[in-house]
């Protein structure tokens, strides 16, 4: 097939070959303004944030040899004594590792369970009262947005030390965000099976419980487990203000300088935190197929 | 028209027995769940030794320390002062370490995208590591930095970096692995090495994506980088962390307040910046 490339006249060429340039010296000088804004936005918070780059190359193979002299010493003669050796803690970090993970998965059930009852007020397609909605949704921003750790750090006061204040800022944290991504899900439903309970005289509780939950239910599973996975990291720094768990073990060791216990529990956390992610994605892709099929 | 009157039900039940047929396997199946999960709760509960006393002591313990923070209230302006210093710390600290993330992940992320290197060694091992830097909280980051370079900001710097390097290392290699590959294949095509194909092909495709991660990453390490100072790396946390040691209740719910407002306003702008850039695009 044959197609004729139009020619135009030499003027109207010309326009365009102006306008195009004109688009790219546009583009270049917005890419330009840009990046000047970025030079100085990191200068001034290279100012703010005292960096010294020439005593940050001076200090520099610290990293390498902080990383050197954590790791364990091995010789291939007496290799069996010296895992032995630097895994002596194994029993007391695996019990404080299983203790983390409870911690973890009690704060995102509890968390879980109040996201689950906020998230229904918080949607506006449920609740007609705006108030209702508006409140909820600020006391849910106010959950997420304070960090978990500033919650255990005054929880630590009230509740003494141990893993009770951890459970807690974990659960609190989690209520706010599973809340949020909770009700974003209930907002997205389908609307039918919701006015047909209204339709047929079904209480508030009627419509929630057989025309939303039915509908949400798998994709609440998905995120809690995901938020699951996040709580395990999370968990696993509470002991750094006395809040439970592994990480009092970990800020001691690293604090006293007992280099080959920070490799050993780190290591621990690493494999444990992997262990999660991997078992939890698995999980969520059952649960996210499950949905596929029944849609 | 029929009704639904219970004399009616039993031919219903009658004409349709298999909706109305319990499904004890399906209904076994989530009983099983919910006692399960049920019982590892209560077993929490025993290993982890919460007493209810504890609980209902603490309640009242921290009714009290609420009635002690209002009205929130600095103090003197001095600290004030020093206050917004350590607030300027901390949003430093996001902006620097978000940007530093970036841009040490990009080169790597490209390592480990199977579209760009077909090398299955060089992909598995990129990205374990990345997976292994990403295991490792900020807060660890943090207390390592302060024992390399010493406490202060800069620690919080380089913690967000190292975290974020993970994080942005996996993101932006899926973002690269979704990427279409026919630019890739006609940049080659008309002679272009694999370089260029990367370059012209793939990168003008992913480069919106990545910012707009990068953007959303600001938000939420601008939420990070406020509690790292908690083991000395800089920023409000510092403050916050030293204000609920000495029970100055006032302060702490004004430095808490000043989180907040900082939080919602880099949400705000950096929310505003991303739909300018790029326009709504979904994250990841």
């Amino acid at each position: 097939m044959r197609t004729a490339v139009p020619e135009f006249p030499e003027a109207r060429l010309r326009e365009l070959a102006d306008r195009y340039a004109a688009a790219v010296a546009a583009k270049r000088r917005r890419v330009w303004l840009g990046s000047a804004v970025l030079i100085a936005a990191t200068i001034a918070a290279g100012w703010m944030g005292d960096v010294n780059l020439w005593s940050f190359a001076e200090n520099f193979w610290r990293l390498p040899a902080y990383f050197a002299s954590i790791a364990p010493k091995f010789s291939f003669s007496t290799a069996w004594v010296d895992l032995s050796e630097w895994l002596w803690g194994l029993p007391r970090w695996t019990r404080l590792l299983g203790d983390t993970l409870l911690i973890a998965y009690m704060g995102t059930l509890t968390g879980a369970m109040c996201g689950f009852v906020l998230c229904f007020l918080a949607s506006a397609n449920l609740v007609r009262s705006r108030t209702t909605v508006f409140v909820t949704r600020r006391v849910l921003e106010f959950c997420r947005t304070v960090p978990e750790i500033v919650f255990a750090l005054i929880f630590v006061l009230a509740f003494g030390l141990g893993p009770l204040p951890g459970v807690l800022a974990i659960a609190i944290h989690t209520t706010g965000a599973l809340g949020k991504q909770f009700a974003e899900v209930v907002e997205n439903i389908d609307s039918k099976p919701i006015e047909g309970i209204a339709a047929s005289g079904g209480s508030w509780l009627q419509i929630v419980r057989f025309g939303a939950v039915p509908q949400v239910l798998s994709n609440f599973v998905s995120y809690a487990l995901l938020r699951f996975e996040i709580n395990v990291r999370g968990a696993a720094v509470m002991g750094f203000v006395g809040a439970g768990g592994i990480g009092q073990d970990l800020i001691e060791a690293v604090r006293k300088f007992y280099y080959t216990d920070v490799s050993a529990i780190l290591l621990l956390i690493v494999v444990t935190v992997m262990l999660i992610d991997f078992i939890t994605e698995r999980a969520r892709h059952r649960l996210l197929g499950l949905e596929g099929s029944a849609a | 028209m029929n009704s639904f009157s219970f004399e009616n039900q039993a031919g219903i039940v009658e004409r349709h027995p298999d909706i109305f047929r319990p499904d004890w396997w399906h209904r076994g199946k989530i009983a099983i769940g919910v006692g399960g999960a049920v019982a590892l709760f209560l077993f929490g509960i025993v290993q982890l030794e919460i007493p209810f006393h504890r609980l209902s002591d603490g309640m009242v313990r921290l009714g009290g320390f609420v009635q002690l923070m209002l009205p929130p209230h600095p103090g003197s302006w001095a600290e004030v002062l020093k206050y917004l210093h350590a607030l300027g710390e901390t949003v430093s600290i996001a902006f620097l370490g978000t940007l530093g993330g970036a841009l040490l992940a990009l080169p790597v992320s490209l390592l480990a995208a199977r579209n760009v290197v077909a090398n299955r060694i060089v992909h598995f091992l990129t990205r374990r590591s990345l997976d292994t830097i990403r295991g490792v909280d900020i807060l660890i980051w943090a207390l390592i930095w302060v024992g390399i370079v010493g406490l202060g900001p800069f620690a919080g710097i380089l913690a967000v970096i190292c975290s974020d390097f993970g994080t942005f290392g996996k993101l932006f290699s899926e973002a690269i692995e979704a990427a279409d590959k026919n630019p890739a294949e006609g940049v080659q095509s008309s002679g272009g090495n694999h370089l260029h194909s990367v370059r012209f092909g793939l990168l003008p495709q992913v480069f919106p994506i990545l910012l707009s991660q990068v953007l959303y990453y600001f938000e939420s390490n601008t939420r990070s980088a406020t509690i790292i100072g908690i083991v000395g790396a800089g920023g409000i946390g510092l403050q916050l962390a030293e204000q609920i040691r000495v029970l100055e209740w006032q302060k702490v719910s004004f430095l808490i307040l000043l989180i907040l407002m900082t939080v919602s306003a880099i949400d705000w702008i950096s929310g505003k910046l991303r739909f300018a850039i790029i326009g709504q695009r979904p994250i990841a």
